[in-house]
């Protein structure tokens, strides 16, 4: 059993590292030193070590470790806002998650950000604050905290993906971040100002128990779970918030890597989760989640179908998957919220908890397993940079040869995101599809597509990066990147690592265990329940689910095989047959336009901002200039009055004195 | 018909009054001088009238008047000094025209 203060340091340790590394190291030492990264990988694998401890402390008991709050707000009508921390299975599991890869990624860096003018010293400071403030939002008790780490991790990846400024894309994306998150955030801190206002709690726990007992319900339950997920929308990159994290690809890779595919996009998916009683017990709320996420999957997956740029595809691919979350999370509870609000049927608080239960299960167990493999094939990304120069898959080709350990990597993550049998995504996937074959038929056929799909575009990145013929890498950046090398071991460690966990970790859930572990009960996702093999010859209504999900993949491999590698047909022909559809994925249906053309220019600038405008320049402005007016009137009307004479002034203040002893004598 | 308070006190306003009227509405800065000095002797005459006639043992008024004296005499002394260095500067002792201080 841990002890309880070691769960604090988990999240303190990456804020002393930054402490260490922003306040005290850059005044003695120069910024390029290795020793930034030393002291942050030091405190981040002491963390991990501390996480992987809490978890199996609370698998062991399968109970949470109960940690006493501190008082930070006490007001006398009893509002009490505690600093306080919680350590279940939910927040454990999610504490591994981000410690693990971000240690991994930590690791990378040291390699990645080599020789890169910057230095160590931003980088990995910002690293730490990252990590502390991830750690935070995943293991704070109440919404005021989760929310004010929210922040946090937002401004964090405002700073890294502006880590190079001085481009301009780069410092635009980072501004485009940061906006297009503040108005999903702005959802986040309405949802719990209701919450607030109709409970006086911040407490999540609290609020699991108002929700639960019916004190918290109807519409005020409604809006604050809209509003909840409105800042899950922002963070998470889903549909219509998902255009700042293609964008968000400028940073550098290891941030990428750790900030936008594993952990900060997936803080979205962790708080449904964690409030996830709130939502099912809204019975619109918890179907807006379904939605959002079953159309975000597939409508992100079509983009990325059509994207050059290999970090671009993972983005994508990295939006598509946090929209399976979704799906996987809200899937449960909308085939039920149905029947219920339909009158079939009756569910007491004990079923609807299970049930709750089970759709985190099943949301998280796919988080769980993406962190890995995605943050695995965005390192990979990087490898392959780091010897090309670029990004662009048309200027790459033909790697396997040079580079087998990141090709191998690459391709285990690949096949894991494709939901390849036995690798992790395949476990993961699977119970989405489940979740959403039993819900709402059409979702269920949309994350088919998506299956598909999925599997296509990223065999099209494989076949367009390492096989075929080597075509030049990067041609602007002056360098020479004709020979190829593979990358120094402090970047193929952490691949190798990861593409490990890219295959084991969904074999947690070979006989429930995951879902046991997460409060649900095995029986209601059997199609785990079979060990390694009984994925073949299980069926939901009949149907062999699994198999049909595998071959579906298979399928995309196998034409993205016949496209881009044999080129049996090749993609411009494809492309004409697809002409303005292709025209459409590829400009990514528009959004960017969308947004930038009738959101912003039009309707902000041209009308609201105008609006603004013309209010403060009349409205505003002609206030207060009246006011001036009105007195400079009165003052040029009345200075005639002063005569500046000594003897006029004398004769009225004779006369006041005057009046005021008559009106004495008279009144008084 | 003997002479009471009253007597004194009317003599005092109409002093008062003369001096009052002269201050306000004379030009030369010494006349105003001068009509200043006659109203505080105006004044003088109801604090000794006062004295006098209401709390006869004391002397309060009287010594309080001796003191207004003292100040006038100062005051004279300043003002006229303040007159006479205007005068070698504008040649002119015109209260209306002694305007330089005016916007």
């Amino acid at each position: 059993m841990i002890p309880y203060q070691l769960i604090w340091l988990i999240m303190l340790l990456p804020l002393f590292s930054f402490i260490i590394n922003g306040l005290v190291l850059r005044q003695f030492i120069n910024r390029k030193s290795k020793l930034y990264g030393y002291v942050t990988i030091t405190a981040i694998a002491v963390s991990a070590i501390f996480s992987i401890w809490a978890l199996l402390s609370v698998a062991a008991n399968n109970e949470e470790i109960i940690i006493p709050d501190v008082s930070w707000v006490v007001i006398d009508n009893g509002v009490n806002i505690h600093l306080g921390l919680i350590a279940d299975q939910l927040s454990t599991m999610m504490a591994v998650v981000v410690s693990v890869v971000s240690l991994m990624v930590q690791i990378y860096s040291l390699g990645y950000m080599h020789g890169d003018e910057a230095g160590y010293y931003r980088y990995y400071t910002y690293m730490s604050l990252f990590t502390f403030s991830m750690l935070g939002l995943v293991l704070s008790d109440n919404l005021l905290f989760t929310f004010v780490f929210w922040e946090m991790v937002g401004l964090c990846s405002y700073l890294l993906i502006g880590f190079w400024f001085h481009k301009k894309s780069a410092a635009d994306a980072a501004k485009k971040a940061f906006i297009v998150t503040r108005i999903g955030d702005f959802g986040f801190l309405a949802g719990i100002l209701i919450l607030f206002f109709n409970t006086g709690t911040f407490d999540i726990k609290e609020l699991h128990e108002l929700a639960i007992t019916g004190v918290l319900a109807g519409t005020v339950l409604m809006w604050a779970a809209i509003g909840l997920f409105a800042g899950a929308m922002g963070k998470s990159a889903q549909f219509p918030l998902h255009v700042w994290l293609p964008d968000a690809m400028e940073g550098p890779t290891p941030v990428s890597a750790l900030i936008h595919s594993a952990t900060m996009v997936c803080a979205g998916v962790y708080l449904v989760a964690r409030t996830m009683p709130m939502f099912i017990y809204s019975t619109e709320a918890i179907n807006i989640v379904a939605i959002i996420g079953g159309f975000t999957a597939i409508f992100a997956a079509t983009m990325g179908l059509a994207a050059n740029d290999i970090k671009r595809v993972l983005a994508y691919s990295t939006i598509s998957q946090i929209g399976y979350m979704m799906l996987g999370l809200g899937a449960v509870g909308m085939a039920l919220a149905g029947e219920i609000s339909g009158g079939e049927l009756h569910l007491g608080t004990e079923e609807m908890l299970i049930i709750a239960k089970g759709a985190v299960a099943v949301g998280m167990f796919h988080l769980f397993t993406h962190a890995f493999f995605k943050a695995l094939l965005f390192m990979g990304s990087g490898s392959v940079n780091h010897s090309t120069g670029t990004f662009d898959m048309r200027l790459m080709g033909g790697l396997r040869k040079t580079m087998p350990w990141t090709y191998a990597t690459f391709l285990i993550g690949s096949l894991s995101l494709a939901g390849i049998w036995p690798l992790a995504g395949f476990w993961s996937k699977d119970e989405i599809l489940v979740s959403a074959f039993e819900s709402q038929k059409i979702l269920f056929y949309l994350a088919m597509i998506t299956v598909f799909l999925t599997a296509f575009y990223m065999f099209r990145a494989i076949y367009m990066t390492f096989h075929g013929e080597y075509k030049g890498g990067a041609t602007d950046d002056g360098k020479d990147h004709h020979h190829t090398h593979e990358s120094p071991w402090v970047m193929v460690g952490p691949l190798v690592f990861l593409s490990v966990l890219a295959v084991v970790a969904g074999w947690w859930n070979l006989t429930g265990a995951f879902n046991h572990f997460m409060g649900h009960e095995a029986e209601a996702a059997a199609s785990v329940a079979g060990g390694l093999f009984g994925a073949f010859t299980h069926t939901v209504e009949g149907i062999p689910l699994p198999l049909i999900s595998l071959l579906v993949a298979l399928f995309g491999i196998f034409m993205a095989y016949v496209i881009y590698n044999k080129k049996w047909i090749t993609a411009g022909s494809v492309g004409k047959v697809f002409g303005p559809l292709y025209t459409l994925v590829y400009r990514k249906y528009f959004f960017d336009e969308l947004y930038e053309n009738i959101i912003v220019k039009l309707v902000a600038l041209k009308g609201l901002f105008t609006g603004f405008q013309l209010f403060d320049s009349k409205g505003v402005d002609g206030a207060v200039n009246g006011v001036a007016e009105v007195v400079t009137a009165g003052g040029r009307a009345i200075r005639h009055a002063q005569t500046g004479q000594l003897q006029l002034y004398g004769l009225f203040i004779g006369i006041g004195l005057a009046v005021i002893g008559i009106c004495v004598y008279v009144f008084g | 018909m003997t002479i009471g308070l009253e007597h004194y006190l009317v003599l005092s306003a109409v002093l008062f009054c003369i001096g009052l009227y002269g201050a306000l509405t004379k030009r030369n800065a010494v006349i105003i001088l001068m009509c200043i000095e006659l109203m505080l002797n105006a004044v003088n005459i109801s604090l000794v009238a006062f004295s006098r006639y209401v709390v006869p043992v004391l002397l309060t008024g009287q010594v309080f008047a001796i003191f207004v004296m003292v100040v006038a005499a100062a005051e004279v002394a300043v003002g006229l000094a303040i007159v006479l260095a205007i005068y070698r500067g504008l040649a002119d002792i015109d209260a209306n025209n002694i305007n330089l201080m005016k916007w």
